[in-house]
């Protein structure tokens, strides 16, 4: 496994060489640096830690702040571990979105936009009951029966109603990386991904 | 340098097309790729809407084909078009003629722009 933490900038659309427009994310990936490589040995397990985007000091605790220094590098707001990783960087090293090739087949991970309490028509994709005319009024995005009545007299755990929607975990796998900036950083990987533009996404393979 | 102007400018071929605006009769000259074979089919009519910024700008051409309207959305970038010829400037007084739709016959008709030639 490879990855890269990155910021989603927003989305257009570009021509390949084929033609076809495509509809496209820009992602700023990177640069991060690896503050820490966790071994079976000494941790129980394999992982490289890698930090991205900077944070005040002021607004760092000194154990972190500490962390940091011992890879040479100033505080960080974001850090995640990367499981099993296939980067060989030592602690203090970047990670630039150079570890992806154009073409390559990458999944991005993000936090959806959080769509606040929603109904079941719109959480759930339910069609409501009934139709819009003959007299009918106040159900064409009602949830119906949501269960028996004496038998079970309950309804069952997990069924789905109106509630809180967005703000989910979500991973995108299999999009196509199109083009790659080193020098800016950008990724631009086909399709969309989670979350607002700005929010943190993880890149990885 | 915003990031969506950056990638279209470093995705986007520099073309140069002669300019054109809504009201204006062109001919769009466009590749079409029949399984391995590439021709080139035009399209000739009306503009009738400009639209978008950047790399994704389209516009529509509209044409009447046998008596029925015909309307054809370009992306204005794309590297399938081949060239593009100006007609004639046509004087309209608005940027998008979606009332040609409504309009057949004599009333469809777009006045040609004259300019004024001082000697």
């Amino acid at each position: 496994m490879k990855g890269i933490i990155g910021k989603k900038i927003g989305m257009t659309s570009v021509f390949e060489p084929n033609g076809k427009q495509t509809a496209c994310t820009i992602i700023e990936a990177g640069p991060c640096v690896v503050t820490q490589k966790k071994t079976v040995d000494t941790d129980g397990y394999d992982a490289l830690q890698i930090a991205y985007g900077e944070a005040k000091e002021k607004n760092t605790a000194k154990a972190q702040i500490n962390h940091f220094a011992k890879a040479n590098t100033s505080p960080k707001s974001i850090v995640k571990e990367l499981r099993n990783c296939s980067i060989d960087k030592n602690v203090g090293e970047d990670i630039t979105c150079e570890i992806f090739t154009e073409g390559e087949k990458v999944s991005v991970i993000g936090t959806t936009k959080g769509k606040g309490f929603q109904g079941v028509v719109k959480r759930h994709g339910f069609a409501g009951v009934g139709g819009q005319s003959h007299g009918q009024h106040d159900r064409s995005r009602a949830p119906g029966s949501i269960g028996g009545s004496s038998y079970p007299s309950r309804v069952f755990k997990g069924m789905r109603m109106a509630g809180r929607m967005g703000g989910d975990r979500v991973k995108m796998p299999g999009l196509r990386v199109i083009k790659i900036f080193p020098e800016q950083n950008y990724i631009l990987v086909a399709g969309s991904v989670p979350g607002h533009n700005g929010s943190i996404v993880l890149i990885q393979k | 340098m915003n990031a969506v102007a950056f990638v279209h400018e470093q995705m986007s071929g520099k073309k140069e097309f002669p300019k054109f605006k809504a009201g204006d009769n062109i001919t769009v000259n466009y590749k079409i790729v029949e399984g391995n074979k590439e021709r080139i089919q035009s399209f000739k009519g009306d503009v009738i809407k400009r639209q978008g910024n950047g790399a994704t700008k389209t516009f529509t051409v509209r044409k009447i084909s046998d008596g029925i309207g015909v309307e054809r959305l370009f992306p204005l970038f794309s590297p399938n078009i081949d060239s593009i010829i100006v007609h004639k400037e046509g004087r309209v007084r608005r940027a998008k003629l979606f009332y040609l739709r409504e309009r057949s016959g004599k009333s469809a008709r777009i006045k040609e722009k004259k300019h004024v030639v001082r000697h």
